[in-house]
Parts: structure tokens; C-alpha cells; sequence
């Protein structure tokens, strides 16, 4: 077991809180590099997948974990970071350019749409999330001259620094970009999570009214988080349209907003492991379900809804028995082994708490 | 479609056309609004929404499907009805007493998600037993056409109608009137007063998804006497919340209300605006609802004291 | 001139009349206390000044500037912190967090810094920690100090906001029924508390409180209020004595 004897403030500040731990979180980032050499490029390919899936994970966890507001229209926020970003190169911007540009403007418009959503509350915000998500596939069809409507878009090759990147003949490259995104994205995360902001985030999803007390502005902060939140949801749309190798006004469906947040979810909400925990299972679950399904009936077979459904059902046990989600049975089990033979079991007793009326604001 | 065969524009004919919009959008509307009527049931005794309330229409509209078409059990319509009803009221209590009920204490977010993941289970189902093509309800409601002044409805459409104005006043009634209407209300009101008055709170919750459930299958069985129905026909549940969300997500007429103006305004907006965006105006209707009015038309939303 | 003055304040809630054309001022550096039965206006008065209602008539002024020329979240800049009388913590945060929210108002840094956590940011946060470290230690929440709210004890909880309160440094403290569902100790250790805030820290404090006991112990001044209307003002003995007060609370059935 290990016992924080706290000397200074510093060690609830800094990005780690003690050695062991900033050694293991090195010795995975050096593994992260590492991967290329350890394992083919199929496999790389598919990390890649569960990589971009958790920037696109940290992006809505920010909004949903942290500030408790749930959008079910994140799909649209990938779609305009991966139009805008494509669309940029094509008018000649570099991808060192367009692509943190691309997020920023999402993140823009993101605020810029929140800002009559801030008066929305659970249900009602989650229902205007999803007329989002569904008007956004019409938006894309309509706005045909610069999105290529149905018949859609393909993004051009990055080049960076003279340095081609290509999913399909050099995914080890497209690698290397997306975990760099994801570690700037995971600062940024954590950088928050650890700052004035972030703190504001929390109160503010917890309590209104003595946010506003302690002199939070309710409004300005929500926009914040929605606009950070989309900016990264953002750069996760760009790398998901160069990982398709094209995209249309399809590609980003009310199904991608909804297991976008179910992903989190499962993950475990309010925490950044969550969001990669999450990404896992979606990226692995089709492969695992396809395989499981030829051991027991053979291949060939087609079910439709098989992924959801099985996904539906995972979500249902998880909020059921594990509200915490991956992340929260990952720390019992660590907990568990850090205090064995000492820990109970009614030491992770579930809290109760009594519904909240959204019926009073 | 309607409106295309009209090709000789005249004034008559033109207030005819506009009239089979009319009637085919209220039919349409109309399970809109019964679907609705299950959001707003569940939401006002509960205050969760039940995203899955489409698929428990498609479920409904299976159940009925599969107890009274010939390839299956070929019951005759009028026993294969309620009992499909009966089922579905069943489903709904099970659902909340197995799944939802533990919930109690979590965020909405909890049970949004988890009533959408409850959909994707309910398509996967529907699709293992009945398969994804697309099927018709073999439905005395469906057969014929009525002749009114010239104006051909479709026997299904009036039938729609009919039933649902009669459902949606005879819930209102049992709401405003029975003892038992009362209590749900009262628990739906103040789940903690409700409970020390002597309320079981949590069976009333129980007999609401029953409810809920009863209304999905009334619905189902009007959908698929007017057309045939797949696994993902629930997903028109979506155009529901639109509904419901337009009135207010507080009052069972209000939910209705809203179904028929979402189901009026889709025909003649396919009639009359280009075809881009002709889908677009319900959800539009709805964004520009919730910027104008973020609580629906008739809302319920008090400031908390503090 | 008073730290705060309210000059005829008004405040309808459709046809209940919860402040009614109240005048009071509080001086800096007193304890003033607000006494009336359930329903009186108290927390509407509270709430009046922390701008979450607009008054229908009334000056609100403190330390000369017009309370009403400012929006909700900045009273809080003016030096103006409170608690609530049905404690409004941030539950899935912790003690520590909680506090550090009450230091939002001294927030200086940027988005891009904190995004960045730039060096003023980490110097910020060392500031902001080391004022809450005093409130810990000055009302003894050591032991609960990494503790999520969801889990602590309601007396506890009480502490923490009050505590939340005092991290905002503030020159005015609103206090409404802080021992309120106290234990005989737990109102003991408030009492010395806010008279330690207002000796110590020379903070004013204006507090609702039903606890006679408390009141006449820590205040300087008393208001009576019933149906939204002053009914008496003065020592907490005077208030005590006055015929009208015992009136009041005799006739509306409470304490
Ligand atoms: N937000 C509100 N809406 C309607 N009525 C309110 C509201 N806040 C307070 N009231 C009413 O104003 C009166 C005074 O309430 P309050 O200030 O809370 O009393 P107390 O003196 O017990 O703190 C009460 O009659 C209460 O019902
Ligand atoms: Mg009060």
C-alpha cells in the first residue's frame, strides 16, 4: 500500500502526485512509442482506432463527465472538425495549421450552439443534442459545394515538415500523429482538471446556484466547457475522417453520438481513464463478437444489430451493477490488492441519494 | 405519396390534396402523439425518459404481428390485440422492476443512456425472432377506404384517429378522476410527500411502464395497420420526443397536441419546401422550441429555492 | 457609513408578499442577526442580496455601491459570501475541491494558461491552497480535507460550507441558519467560530438564526422580521423583550 506523506502542497498540484506513479504513466507512454516495434501493422492500425476513439471519448467526458451535461449529438462536432479540416487543406493550408484550426473552429461553433442550449437541462438538452446530430447529416447534404454532399470527400495525404503520413501505406506514421494528439489532449484534460476552470466545471454541475454564489458565471462556463469539449471532439472528427480514408454526410450518424457517449459511460464518467477504458471495448467489439461468432455458428452468418445490441447489453449490466464503469471496478480491484487481506466489501458501498427534481432548477 | 398524382391543378382539387395532407399527417401525428403520451407518462411519474418507447412500439407492433398473422399464430385480430396489449403492459412493469428500479438515485444521464441501450436490445431481439424484413400486420383496420365528399381516406388513417383521441381522453379521465390516477399523479408530483402519505411509490412507478408499455402496443398495432414494419421502425420514436418535447413533456394533451403538429407539418413540408429540406422541419421546429420555450410550450419548471 | 444598506425593499412572490418595504443596514465589523418565524423573508432577504431575485422596489447598497447594478456571480467579487440554509456543496467533489471553489473569485489566469497549466497558474494555485489551508485549520477539517461531500456527515457538511465561504475572503458573510440541525456542541463550536470570524478576521457578518441562544450570544444587533415587515430592531435583548416580538412568535407557534 502506498501512504501520501504530504510535505508540500506541490504534490496535489503537479501533474502526478508521487514518483511510483509518474513512472508507471512513463513507462506506458514509452511502451506507446515503443508499439510499432512490438507488434505488426494490422495491430497498429487497430490501436490507432482506439486511440482516436478516446480523444473523441475525452472530448464529450469533458462535457458530460465533468460538467454533467449530456450530449447526444457529438457526431456532429466530429463531422465539422473533419469537413473543416479537409476543407482548409484544400485551400491550401498546411495540416500544422489546419488541424489545430480545425478544432479551434469547432470548439467556436460548439460555444456558439450552446449558448441557447444553456438554459437546457438533462432530458431536454440531450433531445435538442440528437435534433443536432440528425439535422447535421441534412446540413452536410445541403451545403453539397463545399462538403461534397452524399457522395462525399476524401482528405488528402498529411504532409508535415515534408514528411508524408498515410493510413493505409504508412500507419505507422498516422500512428505516431494520433498518439501525439491524444497525449496534447490528455494534458490538456488534465491540465484543467487541476486548475481554477476545471474546479468551476465541477460546482457548476453540482450546484447552480452557489456556483453563482462563489462567483462563477454560469452561462460563460458552460459555453467554456461545451467549446473546449467540441474543440477536442474536433480533432478527433479530423483523424477519424484520414482512419476511414473518406467520408460523407453518413459517416457521422446519430449510432457514432450515441455509442460515443454510451462508450464513456461504460468507461466510467468523470475520469480520463474512462474515456480510454471505453474506447477499447468499441474499437474491440466488433472483432471479438466476429470471432465469437464463427467459433459458435460459423462464419458467413450476418446478424443485424448484433453490435449494438450486445453493446446495449454491456451498458445495461454496467449501469446496473458498476455505475463507475470500467474505471470504477478498476480501482476496487487495485484497492482490493493494495489492502489485501484487509479490504471488505462494504468498503465500496454504493452511496445513496435521493433523486434530484430537474423540475426545479 | 400523396400530392403526386394530382396533376391537373385546379382550386377544388387543391383544397382536396391539401385536405388527404391533412388527414394522412394527422394519422401519422397520431402515433407520434401515442408515443409521446408513453415519454410524458413515464416522465411525469418517474422523471425518466424512456428513449426506448419507439422500440417498445415496434415490440408491440411485433407481438401483435406474430400472435395474429397466418405464418405465425394466426389468432384472430380482435383476441391477438389485447393480448398483445396485456404483454407489452407486462414488459413494462417487468422492465421497471427489474432494470429501472435500481436505478433510483442515479443521474438522468444513467437512464437516458441506459433506456437508448434498452432500444438497441429490443431492435436486436425483434430482429433474432422476426427478422429485418419488413412485414405487414394482417389487420381488419388496414382493409379499405372511406369516401367523404370526394376526399378518399384511408380506412387505417380514421381508425388511427379515432382510437387515439379516444385513448388519450380516457387516460386524461382516469388521470383527473380514478382514485389510482390521483395517487400517480401525487407520486409524480412529490415522490418523497407521496411516499409518507401512504403512496406505494414504487408499485405506482411499476403500473406507469405497464402503462407505458400498453400505450407502445396501441400504437404499434395503429402502425402497422397503416404500412409494413421492420425492427428499426422504433426509431421514429425520435420524431416522438420532437413531439413531446413541443408540449412540454408535462401533459398528456400537450404530448398529442405535439404529435400533430410534428405529423401535419412533415407532409406539407415534403409537399411544399425543396427537398432538402423538407425532413429538416420537424427537428428545426423543435430547436427553435426548446430556444424559445426551453422547457416545451407548456412548462413546469420552477426555480429552486434556495 | 454602513457596510450594507437596504432601503425599502419590496418582494412579491404572486400574491405572497415575502419581503415587504424592509429598511436595515449592517455596520462593518458587527455580527447583525435576523430572527422570525418560518416564512418570514429571511432567506429571501439573503437571496436579495446575493442578486438571485430582482427586488420589485428597493436600494441595495454596500460599501456605496449599488448592489443592483450587478449580476448574480458578481457579488461575489464585491466581497459578499454565503451559505444556504439547505447546504449547497459541490457532493461529488471533495472537501479540499469544494474550498478551492470558493476562491474562484481571485481566479487571474486564462483559459490557454490553465490549458497550458502555465507557470502563474501553479503559483495561483499555490496561493489559492494556502489561503484554504488557513480556513482548514481554522475550523479543524484536517481529517476531512480529501473526504468527497457525498459521504460526510451532515454537522460536517455545515462546516464545509461555512468554510467555502470564508476561503472567498470575504468583507460580508451571509449566514443562513448555520445551526440549524446542529448538535448542543456542533452550535458551541459555531458560535465560537463566527465570533473568531469577526474578531480575528474582522469579516461582518449578517446571519438568520433560529437558536436564541446563538443569537444573543454572538451578535451586536437583531432584526425581527414576520411577514416580510421589520417588527423590531435592537440588542438581542431589547429584540427579546419587545411585546411585538413575543407576539409574533407566540402567535405564529414557533420556537
Ligand atoms: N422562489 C420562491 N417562489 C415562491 N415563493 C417563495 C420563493 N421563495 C420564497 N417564497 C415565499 O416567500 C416567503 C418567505 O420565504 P423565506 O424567505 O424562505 O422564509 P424564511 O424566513 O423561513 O427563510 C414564504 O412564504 C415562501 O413561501
Ligand atoms: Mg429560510
Amino acid at each position: 500500500m502506498r501512504i501520501h506523506f504530504k510535505t508540500t502542497y506541490e504534490q496535489d498540484i503537479r501533474l502526478f502526485p508521487d514518483l511510483w506513479t509518474a513512472c508507471v504513466y512513463g513507462a506506458l507512454i514509452l511502451l506507446a512509442f515503443a508499439l510499432p516495434y512490438l507488434i505488426n501493422e494490422f495491430y497498429i492500425g487497430e490501436v490507432t482506432n482506439v486511440l482516436i476513439w478516446a480523444i473523441a471519448g475525452l472530448g464529450l467526458m469533458l462535457l458530460t463527465g465533468q460538467t454533467g451535461q449530456a450530449s447526444l449529438g457529438h457526431a456532429a462536432f466530429l463531422a465539422i472538425g473533419c469537413y473543416t479540416n479537409t476543407i482548409l487543406i484544400e485551400q491550401g493550408l498546411p495540416f500544422i495549421v489546419a488541424f489545430p484550426l480545425a478544432g479551434i473552429i469547432t470548439g467556436v461553433v460548439g460555444a456558439i450552439i450552446a449558448i441557447p442550449a444553456l438554459r437546457l437541462h438533462g432530458i431536454y438538452l440531450a433531445i435538442a443534442t440528437i435534433a443536432l446530430s440528425i439535422l447535421a447529416d441534412d446540413i452536410i447534404v445541403l451545403l453539397e459545394p463545399w462538403t461534397g454532399g452524399v457522395s462525399g470527400k476524401f482528405p488528402e495525404m498529411i504532409t508535415v515538415f515534408g514528411l508524408e503520413i498515410e493510413r493505409w501505406t504508412m500507419p505507422t506514421r498516422f500512428y505516431y500523429l494520433v498518439l501525439v494528439v491524444t497525449i496534447i489532449c490528455t494534458l490538456f484534460y488534465r491540465n484543467l482538471l487541476r486548475s481554477p476552470l476545471g474546479r468551476a466545471f465541477a460546482a457548476v454541475r453540482d450546484s447552480e446556484v452557489s456556483a453563482t454564489a462563489m462567483g462563477v458565471h454560469i452561462a460563460r462556463t458552460k459555453a467554456t466547457a461545451f467549446g473546449l469539449s467540441c474543440m477536442i471532439t474536433g480533432w478527433a472528427g479530423a483523424l477519424m475522417g484520414y482512419y476511414a480514408g473518406t467520408f460523407n454526410n453518413e459517416t457521422f450518424s446519430i449510432v457514432i453520438s450515441i455509442t460515443l457517449l454510451m462508450m464513456i459511460v461504460i468507461g466510467g464518467l468523470g475520469s480520463i481513464h474512462g474515456a480510454f477504458f471505453g474506447a477499447v471495448v468499441v474499437a474491440f467489439l466488433p472483432q471479438g463478437l466476429s470471432i465469437l461468432k464463427d467459433g459458435l455458428i460459423g462464419g458467413g452468418v450476418a446478424i443485424p444489430g448484433l453490435e449494438t445490441g450486445v453493446f446495449g447489453m454491456i451498458l445495461i449490466l454496467f449501469i446496473l451493477f458498476e455505475p463507475m464503469g470500467i474505471y470504477g471496478r478498476w480501482l476496487k480491484i487495485r484497492i482490493w490488492f493494495e489492502l489485501f487481506p484487509f479490504a471488505r466489501k462494504d468498503m465500496f458501498r454504493r452511496q445513496k441519494s435521493y433523486l434530484k427534481t430537474e423540475r426545479l432548477r | 405519396m400523396f400530392g403526386s398524382e394530382t396533376v391537373h391543378s385546379g382550386r377544388g382539387e387543391e383544397i382536396l390534396e391539401v385536405l388527404q395532407l391533412l388527414v394522412s399527417g394527422l394519422a401519422n401525428g397520431c402515433v407520434y402523439g401515442l408515443i409521446a403520451l408513453g415519454f410524458v407518462l413515464i416522465y411525469k411519474a418517474t422523471e425518466a425518459v424512456n428513449f426506448a418507447q419507439g422500440d417498445f412500439m415496434m415490440l408491440g407492433a411485433f407481438v401483435t404481428l406474430g400472435l395474429t398473422n397466418a405464418e405465425y399464430l394466426d389468432l384472430p385480430f380482435w383476441i391477438a390485440a389485447p393480448l398483445a396489449i396485456t404483454i407489452m403492459a407486462v414488459l413494462g412493469y417487468l422492465l421497471d422492476f427489474f432494470i429501472l428500479r435500481h436505478l433510483f438515485g442515479q443521474s438522468q444521464t444513467a437512464v437516458v443512456i441506459l433506456t437508448i441501450a434498452l432500444g438497441f436490445v429490443l431492435r436486436f431481439v425483434a430482429g433474432l425472432i422476426w427478422g429485418h424484413e419488413p412485414q405487414t400486420l394482417e389487420s381488419p383496420l388496414a382493409l379499405g377506404d372511406v369516401q367523404l365528399g370526394g376526399v378518399v381516406l384511408g380506412m387505417a388513417d380514421v381508425a388511427v384517429i379515432v382510437v387515439t383521441f379516444l385513448l388519450t381522453w380516457s387516460l386524461y379521465q382516469f388521470f383527473q378522476r380514478t382514485k389510482l390516477g390521483l395517487a400517480m399523479q401525487a407520486a409524480s408530483q412529490n415522490q418523497m410527500a407521496a411516499y409518507f402519505m401512504g403512496i406505494p411509490v414504487r408499485w405506482v412507478q411499476g403500473l406507469i411502464w405497464g402503462l407505458a408499455g400498453a400505450t407502445a402496443a396501441v400504437a404499434g398495432i395503429l402502425f402497422a395497420s397503416k404500412g409494413a414494419i421492420d425492427p428499426n421502425a422504433g426509431l421514429l420514436g425520435i420524431k416522438a420526443f420532437a413531439a413531446a418535447v413541443i408540449g412540454g413533456f408535462g401533459s398528456l394533451p400537450g404530448a398529442l397536441a405535439g404529435g400533430l403538429i410534428v405529423g401535419v407539418i412533415e407532409p406539407f413540408a415534403a409537399r411544399y419546401l425543396a427537398a432538402g429540406y423538407s425532413q429538416i422541419a420537424p427537428y428545426a421546429l423543435l430547436l427553435a422550441v426548446l430556444v424559445f420555450r426551453p422547457h416545451g410550450l407548456f412548462s413546469q419548471v420552477r426555480v429552486k429555492k434556495v | 457609513m454602513s457596510l450594507l444598506e437596504i432601503k425599502n425593499a419590496t418582494l412579491k412572490f404572486g400574491g405572497v408578499v415575502a419581503v415587504n418595504d424592509l429598511s436595515f443596514s449592517v455596520e462593518e465589523g458587527e455580527v447583525y442577526a435576523i430572527v422570525g418565524p418560518n416564512g418570514a423573508g429571511k432567506s429571501t432577504v439573503f437571496n436579495l442580496i446575493s442578486r438571485f431575485y430582482e427586488p420589485f422596489a428597493g436600494q441595495f447598497t454596500f460599501d456605496g455601491q449599488n448592489l443592483l447594478d450587478r449580476a448574480p456571480d458578481e457579488v461575489a467579487d464585491l466581497g459578499i459570501a454565503r451559505t444556504f440554509q439547505n447546504i449547497e456543496l459541490f457532493e461529488h467533489a471533495t472537501v479540499l475541491q469544494n474550498l478551492l471553489v470558493g476562491r474562484h473569485r481571485h481566479r487571474k489566469s486564462t483559459l490557454i494558461e490553465e490549458l497550458f497549466f502555465a507557470p502563474r497558474v501553479r503559483a495561483e494555485e499555490h496561493r489559492h491552497r494556502e489561503a484554504v489551508e488557513e480556513v482548514i485549520d481554522f475550523l479543524d477539517l484536517q481529517p476531512y480535507r480529501n473526504k468527497m461531500i457525498a459521504g460526510l456527515p451532515y454537522g460536517v457538511r455545515k462546516v464545509v460550507e461555512l468554510g467555502r465561504a470564508l476561503a472567498s475572503g470575504p468583507r460580508l458573510l451571509l449566514l443562513d441558519e448555520p445551526a440549524s440541525g446542529l448538535s448542543v456542541e456542533e452550535t458551541q463550536d459555531m458560535r465560537w467560530w463566527i465570533d473568531d470570524i469577526r474578531k480575528q478576521m474582522g469579516i461582518t457578518v449578517l446571519m438568520v438564526e433560529h437558536d436564541m441562544g446563538l443569537v444573543s450570544g454572538v451578535s451586536d444587533r437583531v432584526l425581527a422580521l414576520a411577514d416580510g415587515a421589520k417588527l423590531a430592531e435592537g440588542t438581542p435583548a431589547e429584540v427579546q423583550s419587545n411585546p411585538a416580538v413575543i407576539e409574533a412568535y407566540l402567535g405564529a407557534g414557533a420556537v
